[in-house]
């Protein structure tokens, strides 16, 4: 058994599955349920001053009949009193104490996060979460992505509620940024203990096509929601790298972002999370999920001989470079095992007119496709579309010359291979 | 919409059947068709007689496009309806969908094809316009899939047509013999309405060429610029034994026709024989258990795996409770006045006679031995050629005499519905080739 313990900037839980401050951790009932089925910690709703939430607040992408690949919201932070959901925190502290739990805040003035703060750790909270991210509603406030989106006000914040902390203080950032590493640097500069990420992106989930509005409606309108779900990791994944490899950044990240399975939280893991945070699959499937999570990770990392989470933190941002050091001449090609192919020819249609023309039909007869490897500019489409598992491999053309970047044949020259698929 | 035929009787024996594959309510449709790969050339278009784009078609069903995937398949195939309950799929289709070669289940082409032509029968989605009128007139002989499908598209170029169907409904086997738990005859007759529903196609029902009363040939010649044979095949073939005019012994397909447009008296009938081993024998089987026979044996010459009748049926046959008497030829039928048993020779590997004797009980026995063919009515016409009492066509359906064209059961001997469609749609694309002088 992998020891599974996680501590991201001095928060520790008995495994890095965390609940984001969701619908999920809206109540301290709903919290001890996801303790109770195995979630090592979780981040109370965003705590301030109660708003009114709109009727009708969810809305779904759907694809290729899979419902809710992408989902986006329109609701607000907590709209039950700051009494009750303090009266919460103590009990499920009381019940819970080696689970961490995380309390996400967002107000305005300086006396605002003083007392929200006092009365945060007062509760027991193990840390706090400011929330600089919310692209919805909040921003129109001046609280939300309206401070995560300016480094300035984001540094000034942080520091004000790092010096009024006594727990570790984690600064959750907007992925509403052109660029995410100057929102990271000013929040250590802020002293916070460590980042989350992504929030929500700014989105329109779809437009009812019968009456031309907006999804989710609100009576006759809507407005723009904050995109989440297995959509949004690749968009999580790079930002949670970048700032990982950045040499100025040295804080924790909790990292977030249509995480759905162990394997996710794995990618998010070599990509410098110590910690993860799940919200949508939970919306979608309920706590129960995290069983198969802790399970996943546990035989994952057995499988690897890895002891512990420090293993995997980081482990593949080595391999996270620039365009212009990859090898041009590593040379791949498609090759399709005839005895698991199908038939379909969905690789060929695809490399015909999605990518380089070079798989065609056989000219034996047969409904495997045949490739011409002088041409195959190895793209992988080929394999992505395929749909049985393994039959198109990706395979390394042997005797080729000696690795070259762009930047080592700007620089000094170095031979690049013949061009193919340039036909 | 023209009333094409008159009514059925409301009571008739065929309305205690149940769909075999139930239809598929939206949600069903919409799993299964994001289940299709969409393959490129598919294999299952290239299976299909009609050669239905079935990935495109699906993919619609699957992107909520029901309309569109319903012309799709209609303007492969205006029988689209009636062919995506009764076609063989598991030997056409949806035997080579390619997930069979991954061991996944096949997409269920047909229901999904039920699903989009259905409702464009619910609807009355029309997506066909007649053509403009050509002044050329085509008449077509017999009433069933083939001359529907020839005349629908006729009218699409702009030809006028007739239809003479000597029975009183059209459709033919589709109304009067295909298998009630894949098709009921009322269904059959809404399918003709909304092939009809395109206009300007004449019907005559009643009436037999050649026959009393009816045009000749040589009237047809005279009035029409070409002729299209769809006349199926005859009576059911009949076995020349001892007792075979026992009251209780009938041909299959009358028989079938029989309970189909009407009621027929089971009363009493515990045990029933089917003689045959091919499809209809099969069907006949199925059907009289379902009319509520208890005892219902096949009895066929051969042994399980040389019968013609489709595995897939058979299967299900059995498990409906059908029992089958192998290697054994019928020698006489036995009993006073109605028949109360087959008297049957035991066969050995080589289909011949053991020397052994014994008697399945049967007070009703259904012959699906075969039809005669119906090539005989046009042997007289000079030119047109049989083989084996079947029309001889060419691949576009001309037979050898002139102005004269042939497809379904009369030319291909006795195939699916299907194959109907696409000859008689492939006749019609020759005639109108032939009527344009090649233009078109």
């Amino acid at each position: 058994m992998a020891d599974l313990r996680a501590n991201t900037g001095g928060i520790r839980s008995p495994n890095p599955f965390w609940l984001a401050s969701a619908p999920p951790t809206n109540s301290g009932d709903q919290i001890k349920r996801a303790f109770d089925a195995g979630w090592g910690g979780a981040v109370w709703k965003t705590l301030g001053s109660p708003i009114q939430n709109v009727s009708s607040r969810f809305g779904a992408l759907n694809f290729r009949g899979t419902r809710a690949v992408g989902f986006n919201n329109i609701e607000l932070i907590t709209d039950r009193p700051l009494e009750v959901n303090f009266r919460e925190i103590v009990d499920v502290k009381k019940h819970y104490p080696d689970n961490a739990v995380i309390v996400s805040l967002m107000v305005e003035t300086e006396e605002e996060w003083r007392d929200i703060i006092k009365r945060s750790i007062d509760a027991g909270a193990d840390g706090l979460e400011l929330n600089f991210g919310c692209p919805h509603g909040m921003c129109e406030r001046g609280m939300g992505s309206a401070v995560g989106q300016e480094p300035k006000i984001n540094e000034r914040i942080t520091s004000w509620a790092v010096g009024y902390s006594t727990v570790p203080v984690l600064v959750k950032l907007t992925p509403n940024v052109s660029d995410i590493l100057p929102h990271g640097r000013a929040a250590q500069r802020g002293g916070a203990h460590g980042v989350s990420l992504i929030n929500t992106i700014k989105s329109i989930i779809g437009v009812d096509i019968d009456r031309f509005v907006l999804e989710p409606r609100v009576a006759g309108l809507s407005t723009n929601g904050g995109y989440c779900g297995a959509a949004v990791k690749p968009i999580a994944l790079h930002m949670v790298a970048q700032l990982a490899r950045d040499h100025e950044f040295q804080l924790p990240i909790s990292g977030i972002g249509g995480i759905s399975n162990w394997r996710d939280a794995v990618e998010f893991l070599l990509l410098g999370s110590s910690s993860v945070q799940v919200c949508t699959e939970v919306m979608l499937r309920g706590y129960r999920v995290v069983e198969d999570m802790i399970e996943g990770l546990n035989t994952y990392m057995d499988e690897k001989g890895i002891a512990n989470l420090d293993g995997l933190v980081g482990k593949a941002i080595p391999s996270y470079s620039e365009w212009g050091n990859l090898d041009l001449n590593y040379d791949t090609v498609a090759k399709i095992n005839p005895s698991s192919c199908i038939g379909c020819q969905l690789c060929m249609v695809a490399c015909m007119d999605g990518a380089h023309q070079c798989i065609h039909p056989n000219p034996d007869g047969t409904r495997v496709p045949f490739v011409d490897e002088s041409e195959c500019v190895g793209c992988n489409l080929c394999q992505i579309v395929c749909p049985v598992p393994g039959c198109i491999t990706l395979e390394e053309v042997k005797d080729r010359l000696p690795p070259a970047s762009w930047n080592d044949h700007v620089e000094h020259g170095a031979a690049l291979r013949e061009k193919k698929g340039v036909h | 919409m023209p009333d094409s035929s008159p009514s059925l009787p409301p009571d008739r024996s065929e309305t205690v059947f149940e769909d075999f594959k139930p239809a598929y309510d939206e949600k069903q449709a919409l799993v299964e068709a994001n289940r299709c790969l969409y393959c490129f050339d598919a294999p299952c278009q290239t299976a299909c007689p009609t050669h239905i784009d079935i990935a495109g078609f699906i993919r619609k069903i699957a992107t909520g496009n029901t309309r569109g995937s319903a012309k799709t398949i209609l303007d492969s195939n205006i029988l689209g309806m009636s062919c995506a309950r009764v076609c063989p799929v598991e030997v056409l289709c949806v035997g080579e969908c390619v997930h069979n070669h991954q061991d996944v289940p096949p997409i269920a082409i047909g229901k999904l094809q039920r699903y989009a032509t259905d409702k464009a029968l619910e609807e009355g989605w029309q997506f066909f316009e007649a053509g403009a009128p050509t002044g050329k007139r085509v008449a077509l002989i017999g009433g069933g899939p083939a001359s529907l499908a020839a005349a629908h598209q006729l009218r699409r170029y702009g030809h006028g047509v007739t239809i003479f169907e000597a029975r009183e409904r059209l459709g033919g086997l589709n109304t009067n013999g295909v298998a009630p738990y894949k098709l009921r005859a009322d269904d059959a007759l809404a399918e003709v309405d909304y092939v009809l529903a395109i206009g300007g196609i004449e019907v005559q029902t009643g009436v037999a060429v050649g026959g009393p009363g009816g045009s000749s040939f040589a009237d047809l010649e005279r009035d029409y610029d070409a002729i299209f044979l769809g006349i199926g095949l005859g009576a059911d073939s009949v076995m020349k034994v001892p007792g075979a005019d026992l009251a209780g012994i009938h041909g299959a397909v009358a028989f079938i026709e029989a309970f189909k447009t009407g009621t027929v008296d089971l009363e009493g009938v515990t045990h029933a024989a089917v003689i045959g081993g091919g499809n209809t024998a099969v069907d006949c089987v199925r059907e009289l258990l379902g009319l509520g026979v208890p005892c219902v044996q096949m009895v066929y010459r051969g042994d399980e795996a040389g019968m013609s009748g489709y595995e897939h049926e058979w299967d299900e046959a059995k498990i409906e409770g059908a029992q089958a008497v192998w290697r054994a030829m019928p020698l006489a039928f036995e009993g006073a006045g109605r028949v109360a048993g087959v008297r049957c020779a035991a066969l050995d590997d080589q289909k011949k006679p053991t020397g052994r004797e014994f008697t399945v009980p049967a007070a009703l026995v259904l012959l699906a031995i075969g039809q005669s063919k119906l090539g005989a009515l046009v042997a007289g016409l000079p030119g047109i050629a049989l083989n084996n009492g079947r029309i001889v066509v060419d691949e576009g359906g001309a037979t050898g005499r002139s102005r004269y064209y042939a497809g379904g059961d009369c030319a291909n001997g006795g195939k699916e519905v299907v194959n109907a469609v696409a000859e008689g749609k492939a006749a019609a694309n020759t005639i109108h080739h032939h009527l344009t002088n090649g233009r078109e």
